[in-house]
């Protein structure tokens, strides 16, 4: 112990039976500090400089502090929105209250506010786009997951991502060159020739209007729903479906019964989660919905919805009343995805977590 | 079945016939519907390539907007702009989002807070990019009474704040134990565990989930339409309006004049490329250096 | 030099469980001390809180005293400090992937703040000799990852960054539980090399491992250190009938 430290020669272990590999020369060896595969001399260089180190204590409270007051600010930014989107929409709850939510006149002369022709075009348009988008995704869910040869599985499901990495103006861009001309003079016609009777379809067809934004919105859904069900197929145990496959099932028995029917919470919730993006989504419709506020029965007709109306309007408002509404009608919009979002998280978790180990 | 009577063989054969067809019927419904879905994908990136190559010039990247009926001009001052605002995005969510991620998959597993700071994060990340915009200008450009790129900022980084710390939760989270086991039982201090081999381990992982969270927020519009709000000219100010990408795209589009729409489609292009360009060479960045079989 | 070890009244609980029970023994200094019994038996706890790791589980919490030297590892030191004298290797190599096999054995300085690379390249090359991996790596020490070596190698290179921090005690956690036997023989022959400098205790479930590189061997079962005494006695004339029932094969 008492032995200074250049002296670490003497202190290798001269026992006969360790076998100590044959050490070359080192450098080590003209510091005198370490030498060979022997222990060093206590106490060493290293132990020194260890033992005056400072626990990190304080480091380590000031980093944890750091990281919790990170995660809790996920909780502030959600109170930070809820407030001050209610104290600057205070203005048109004290004036219209709830009303607001269930009247049809909008007008900014006047100063005479009512939300419910944006939530009836909201309602549909994302109603009708989950109605598409929704048997298409889960076709190419099951598609991706049992039927695809393996070298196409990674460019389609790549392809279809790709599809929700396309910004929304993007998607407004080309809604409003391609899209809206095609749904005007190809499909309107063919539309309103066949299903003209159930009054859905009626002429004059601008191609801007509630249809062309439900399309929009459906190819804008589509990959969040489809990756997400995939996941929860894909969370369903292998056993599952090798237990039906092995009643002698076919393909598509084996997926009714082993795979849907096991992933059926999950699915509903990756459908949901579709329905709040739909329901939030803003520029694509601004762009190709016509931003006329009405309930009619016409999907050919012009709608507006609640996000739309906010980016149409808002940089044109002028009064505080008018701001005030609007802002309401973002304060409606958060409150709807919040929860919309949080039954479609629950039912999605509900089935990945319930098999764990078994996702991927 | 050759002990079955004839007519219950003919009823198996029967609902073994149906039972295939149905079989079939999926299948190719499955096939058409996944042919089906990628036409628009297919169409719109197409068309932006083809009408976007066709409208790019030199001066799209070069020269600001010209007044309507002047021919020619670009949007270097959107492209600029969008830089700043995500710059400042990145800088204020991403540091966030991480810290956030570290606390969920570090200090709180398994944790009642946990997982409420877990679900929050995952409903946040589905509120409508809008409503974040209002919640900018509430917070920023009601106070300051003028528009600005910092607000524009301000929303694109709470957007991203949800994404990155949930990735960064899920990339720490497949971490082994032992790894980290190993590094506190060297007398490392947990701070510099998990920055130094926790996080370092996951980081291709997060770096990854960063760049995803940058590619959404990089083409929004909605959040910046009453907060950046857009600018013609050229600006480096943030605590000024300043111009974007996605808003001229988007106020272009909707203009009645031909160059106009020429010059949307080109700046779609761009964007779409910046977009995975950024990806791209982050991704390739992230991966050099990595060590012989490493990972 | 190792330092002995004191252990007096030790209990351990994880969550509601109660795994250790008032363990009492003396570990001598420079010497290998072998812990066995069956799986469960709360050994790899007791090593655990040699080095005070058992805590790192939120649900984990542990009492008594244990004197490492004159050091009160309990009470007068905070866990980082203890870590940073008493090494450990794991059951399974758990060598840092990203980064290389000179970083790894450098790790528990480097990180720690040490700068000095002329002791760093020093170190990582005694290091390395004295886990007898040196010349199996030498070419590669900035190039491979530490994870890019055979099993084997990787629990070396573990061994070898437990001993870059110069500890004076090495816990071994069944080290060779998940190596095949050549690697094991020679991580054997390396705990019998490093004994006379380390104070070693080892866990293991391999009776014949006891027994081959241990002077002194502890029996724990269900939580209790049921017997410690020269591994000869233990294993030829144990004082204990459980001892006696395990070692035979009777149950366990």
């Amino acid at each position: 112990m008492n032995k200074p430290e250049t002296i670490s020669q003497s202190t290798a272990p001269d026992e006969p039976k360790l076998q100590l590999p044959t050490i070359k020369t080192m450098a080590a060896q003209a510091e005198g500090g370490l030498q060979g595969a022997a222990a060093p001399s206590v106490p060493s260089v290293i132990r020194n400089f260890l033992q005056a180190k400072s626990s990190g204590r304080m480091a380590d409270g000031a980093f944890a502090t750091v990281m919790v007051v990170c995660g809790l600010s996920i909780f502030a930014i959600v109170l930070l929105i809820v407030f001050v989107l209610v104290s600057n929409s205070r203005l048109s709850i004290h004036a219209f209250g709830w009303k607001f939510f269930a009247t049809q006149t909008w007008d900014p002369v006047s100063g005479d506010f009512g939300a419910l022709p944006f939530i009836y075009g909201t309602v549909v348009s994302s109603l009708l786009a989950v109605l598409m988008a929704v048997p298409l995704a889960l076709a190419v869910s099951i598609f991706l997951l049992d039927i695809c040869p393996k070298f196409l599985r990674g460019p389609i499901s790549f392809l279809t991502e790709l599809l929700a990495a396309i910004p929304s103006v993007v998607y407004g861009l080309w809604g409003v060159f391609v899209l809206v001309p095609i749904i005007r003079d190809q499909v309107g016609p063919l539309l309103e020739k066949y299903l003209g009777w159930t009054g859905l379809f009626v002429e004059p067809n601008f191609g801007v209007g509630m249809f062309t934004a439900s399309v929009i919105l459906a190819i804008m859904i589509f990959p969040v729903i489809s990756s997400i069900s995939r996941d929860v197929m894909r969370a369903v145990p292998v056993n599952q479906r090798e237990a039906v496959l092995a009643l002698g099932a076919t393909r598509w028995e084996m997926l009714r019964i082993g795979v849907l029917r096991n992933a059926r919470m999950g699915i509903v919730g990756s459908v949901i989660l579709g329905l709040g993006r739909a329901l939030g989504e803003t520029i694509a419709v601004t762009m190709v919905i016509g931003n006329h506020p009405g309930i009619v029965k016409n999907l050919f007709a012009p709608g507006y919805t609640l996000a739309s109306v906010i980016a149409n309007e808002f940089t044109e408002a002028t009064g505080d009343l008018y701001l005030s509404a609007l802002i309401e009608i973002g304060l409606a919009l958060f409150l709807v995805t919040i929860v919309v979002n949080a039954i479609a998280r629950l039912l999605v978790w509900a089935v990945v977590r319930g098999n764990p180990g078994s996702a991927h | 079945m050759s002990a079955l009577p004839v007519r219950s063989r003919y009823v198996a054969s029967f609902v073994t016939l149906r039972r295939s067809v149905t079989n079939n019927l999926v299948t190719g419904v499955a096939i058409v519907s996944t042919a089906l879905v990628l036409v628009p994908l297919v169409a719109i990136l197409g068309y932006l390539l083809y009408k976007g190559a066709s409208s790019l010039n030199l001066a799209f990247f070069t020269h600001v907007p010209v007044p309507v009926g002047d021919p020619g001009g670009g949007m270097a001052n959107a492209i600029v702009g969008s830089a700043a605002i995500l710059g400042l995005a990145s800088l204020l969510g991403i540091p966030l989002g991480i810290g956030a991620g570290v606390y969920l998959a570090e200090y709180a597993r398994g944790t009642w807070m946990g997982a409420a700071v877990r679900f929050t994060a995952d409903v946040l990340n589905g509120v409508p990019s809008i409503v974040m915009g209002l919640a900018a200008y509430s917070l920023i450009v009601a106070k300051q009474q003028h528009f600005s790129g910092l607000a524009g900022g301000v929303a694109l980084a709470i957007m991203m704040v949800p994404t990155v710390a949930r990735t960064t939760e899920e990339m720490l989270a497949t971490v082994p134990n032992p790894i980290r086991e190993a590094a506190l039982g060297l007398g490392i201090p947990k701070w510099r565990t998990v920055l130094s081999v926790s996080l370092r381990t996951a980081s291709p992982g997060i770096i990854t989930g960063c760049m995803l969270a940058f590619a959404r927020v990089a083409g929004e519009t909605a959040p910046l339409l009453f907060t950046a709000f857009g600018n013609q000219f050229w600006s480096f100010d943030l605590n000024q309006p300043i111009a974007a990408l996605p808003l001229q795209i988007y106020v272009y589009a909707l203009s009645p004049y031909d160059e106009w729409h020429r010059l949307a489609w080109a700046g779609a292009l761009v964007l779409i490329v910046m977009i995975m360009a950024s990806v791209t060479l982050v991704r390739i960045f992230a991966n050099r250096g990595a060590l012989k079989g490493g990972h | 030099m190792g330092v002995d070890i004191r252990v007096e009244n030790l209990n351990a609980w994880y969550g509601p469980v109660h795994t250790l029970h008032d363990v009492n023994l003396h570990i001598p200094a420079n010497h290998a001390t072998a812990l066995i019994g069956p799986s469960g038996c709360g050994k790899s706890t007791f090593v655990r809180c040699l080095n005070r790791m058992h805590e790192t589980n939120p649900a984990a919490r542990a009492e008594g005293k244990v004197l490492m030297g004159e050091l009160d590892i309990y009470k007068d030191a905070t866990p980082v400090e203890i870590r940073r004298r008493v090494g450990m290797v794991f059951q399974r190599p758990n060598p840092f992937p990203t980064m290389s096999i000179y970083d790894n054995v450098a790790s528990g300085l480097k990180l720690n703040g040490f700068r000095k690379k002329r002791v760093l390249d020093e170190v990582v090359e005694r290091s390395l000799r004295q886990a007898a991996l040196w010349d199996e790596v030498k070419d590669d020490l900035k190039k491979k990852s530490g994870a890019s070596i055979s099993g084997g190698q990787q629990q070396r290179l573990c061994i070898a960054r437990a001993l870059a921090v110069d500890p004076e005690v090495l816990l071994m956690d069944e080290p060779a539980s998940a190596l095949d036997p050549v690697s094991t023989a020679k991580i054997e022959d390396l705990i019998f090399k490093l004994k006379s400098q380390y104070t070693i205790v080892i866990v293991t479930h391999n009776m014949q491992q006891a027994a081959r590189v241990a002077e002194n061997t502890g029996f724990f079962l269900m939580g209790k250190l049921v017997e410690f005494a020269a591994t000869t006695k233990i294993f030829t004339n144990p004082s204990d009938k459980r001892t006696e029932d395990y070692i035979t094969g009777r149950f366990g």
